[in-house]
């Protein structure tokens, strides 16, 4: 079968900008996408320039993007991709530094993975719990099959417009720490999780979920470190009173009420809300602010809701 | 057609917009509802982040409430969806799941037996009315109308749970708004994050992203743009104004509701859409398609 590869060209030295080739070559039923650059490579044009080494979604380098979507090449056939989308373009991971063609910098990507100190810091042996450690590569929650590709740092749709997000792979690598027995730092590594960057910067797109190919479901990690920070007692940053502030509020009406909520996430907090002010009161005239103290502001079965919570305060020992 | 409606808490709070113009089109639709007044919020992957299994339990209460009524749940907010149909897809399939949620149901006497489906009104309309039949309702067609489409994240993704629309090239939208003779607006950011669940706590990130969102689509010549999503409605609409200061650039991009485009196509009136609602104004869809009336 015959087809059409639109590659993504760039060379810095005679470029002004990135633009779109089309190679045309023959491929069977199973043919890769990265067998197909290959090929090129040895047979049409030699100046193609990408990363691949293992061929085998075993050392992460060939991820690129493929119509639109983060995935490594080697894994990616390209008769299912013409059926799925009738084309087959190919370019360079996003959010990250081009360097040629199909090859960005890794260099941002390493220096979140280090930021979270990607080493143990061993608890004395005979502190380490055996049963915890007995359950310990289920609590992993996969993420130690990360292969570091950095398909969830292109896809991840906070990076693209902040660049301080220690992002997806990293954050799910300190999860990973977090969540071992063995660990002795696990306090000082949450606290330095609160900050900018840190794991309230995530808005749970489930981008990094969806083109992960190795089903590391890094926004799970970053959900786990969420509520062991406020299990710890973290509750004082914006993004944890987000969560205690609605669960309080479904606790007593059942719903949210939307004029309620910001007024309990940002307290007393006189900058925050002098910020969400102004848009409170246009709202408020386009009718759209429900009023926060209504006097009968529960779902007529909020006895029921309340028993669940009741019940789940009692199973886990303590409220939120 | 019945189905027992699930408004989320927006459509009942801050956009009463989006719970009106469903109420119209639905029954211009021939699809008969039943209000889940008693349905308490499916947590909007909030509550999960404290606690699973109390997230997983009040939404099972929610279907079972339909189990009871026979039906199964329409959706209007992408959030709800996401999170409700995550939460159905994992009762169902965990092993084990199903019996330890409804152990926490069963002292209020409820009980969940996995028998409900739950569907997004977008879903209803391109899967089950169909696009065809639809058609055949459009009375004042959106010919000079170019939207943006723009899904949100909980429609589309994990794809393994929801699996309506293809996340990397998803088409019900388009299909939508081709049907009503508006003409489908491409770009990039169609499938991205509006950023409301940052709103609050990282203002900065969430605008930039309405900034990104909606310059693309702006780029692309759209005249309005159209989410099935109130969370994503309120963030683009809410936020437009703050996220132009950051780009440095006008978009004055009406957002609408999905059943808002569609009432408007149905001959429904800006009023009875509650367009004047919106902090961005629709003056100008309304002027756009009322030259043709």
């Amino acid at each position: 079968m015959r087809v059409t590869l639109h590659i993504q060209k760039f060379n810095p030295e005679i470029d002004s900008k990135p633009y779109e080739e089309p190679y045309r070559l023959d491929i069977g039923r199973g043919t890769t996408v990265l067998e197909a650059l290959m090929r090129l490579k040895n047979e049409t044009d030699g100046t193609l320039t990408f990363r691949y080494a293992c061929r085998s979604a075993i050392c992460g380098s060939c991820a690129m993007e493929i119509n639109g979507t983060e995935k490594l090449a080697c894994m990616t056939q390209i008769r299912p991709e013409l059926e799925r989308h009738g084309e087959v373009r190919v370019g360079p991971l996003k959010n990250l530094p081009l360097i040629k063609d199909l090859v960005v910098a890794m260099q941002p990507f390493w220096e979140k993975i280090q930021s979270i100190r990607p080493w143990l810091d061993p608890l004395p042996h005979e502190q380490v719990d055996p049963i915890a450690m007995r359950n310990a590569y289920k609590a992993f929650n996969n993420v130690e099959a990360c292969i570091m590709c950095g398909a969830c740092v292109a896809a991840c749709t906070v990076y693209e417009v902040s660049k301080s997000f220690i992002g997806p792979a990293a954050l799910a690598k300190a999860y990973r720490f977090v969540a071992d027995p063995r660990e002795a730092a696990v306090p000082e590594r949450l606290q330095r999780l609160q900050g900018d960057g840190g794991i309230w910067d995530c808005t749970r797109c489930n981008y990094c979920v969806e083109v992960c190919p190795k089903d590391v479901k890094p926004m799970e990690a970053i959900t786990l470190l969420r509520r062991a920070s406020i299990q710890s007692g973290l509750t004082q940053t914006l993004g944890s009173r987000h969560i205690t502030s609605f669960v309080d509020i479904i606790r007593h009406e059942g719903r949210l009420n939307e004029g309620l909520m910001p007024m309990k996430v940002i307290g007393f907090r006189i900058k925050d809300f002098l910020r969400i002010l102004p848009l409170g009161i246009k709202m408020f005239l386009k009718g759209k602010v429900p009023f926060p103290f209504r006097l009968k502001p529960a779902i007529p079965g909020i006895k029921e809701v309340r028993a669940l919570f009741k019940a789940r305060d009692e199973q886990r020992k303590g409220p939120m | 057609m019945k189905y027992a409606l699930y408004t989320g808490c927006a459509a009942k709070g801050a956009c009463p917009e989006l719970y009106q113009s469903t109420m119209h089109v639905t029954k211009r639709l021939g699809i008969e509802v039943v209000e889940m007044l008693n349905a308490a919020c499916c947590g909007a992957g909030v509550i999960t982040e404290a606690d699973p299994d109390l997230a997983l339990a009040i939404n099972a209460r929610t279907f079972a409430q339909a189990e009871a009524l026979g039906l199964n749940i329409m959706t209007i907010c992408g959030t709800c969806q996401g999170v409700m149909g995550m939460a159905n897809y994992r009762l169902k399939t965990e092993e084990g799941l199903l019996d330890r949620i409804n152990a926490l149901l069963a002292p209020e006497g409820v009980k969940y037996n996995g028998r409900v489906e739950v569907k997004h009104l977008l879903w209803i309309i391109v899967g089950d009315i169909g696009i065809d039949a639809l058609q055949r309702y459009v009375t004042r067609p959106l010919e000079n109308l170019r939207i943006a489409p723009f899904y949100g994240c909980y429609i589309l993704r994990p794809s393994k749970v929801l699996g309506f629309d293809d996340p990397e090239n998803p088409v019900s939208l388009e299909k939508l708004i081709s049907a009503l003779s508006a003409h489908p607006v491409d770009y990039e950011g169609r499938t991205k994050c509006c950023g409301f669940p940052l709103v609050l706590e990282k203002e900065p990130i969430a605008i930039g992203m309405v900034g990104a969102n909606l310059k693309e689509a702006k780029d692309e010549l759209a005249d309005a743009l159209v989410t099935p999503c109130p969370l994503c409605h309120m963030n683009l609409d809410i936020y437009q104004e703050r996220a132009e200061k950051k780009i440095g650039e006008k978009l004055a991009l009406p957002i609408l509701h999905l059943p808002q485009l569609i009432g408007l196509a149905m001959g429904f009136t800006p009023k009875e859409l509650g367009l004047s609602r919106h902090l961005v104004s629709t003056k100008k869809v309304v002027e756009k398609i009322q030259l043709k009336v």
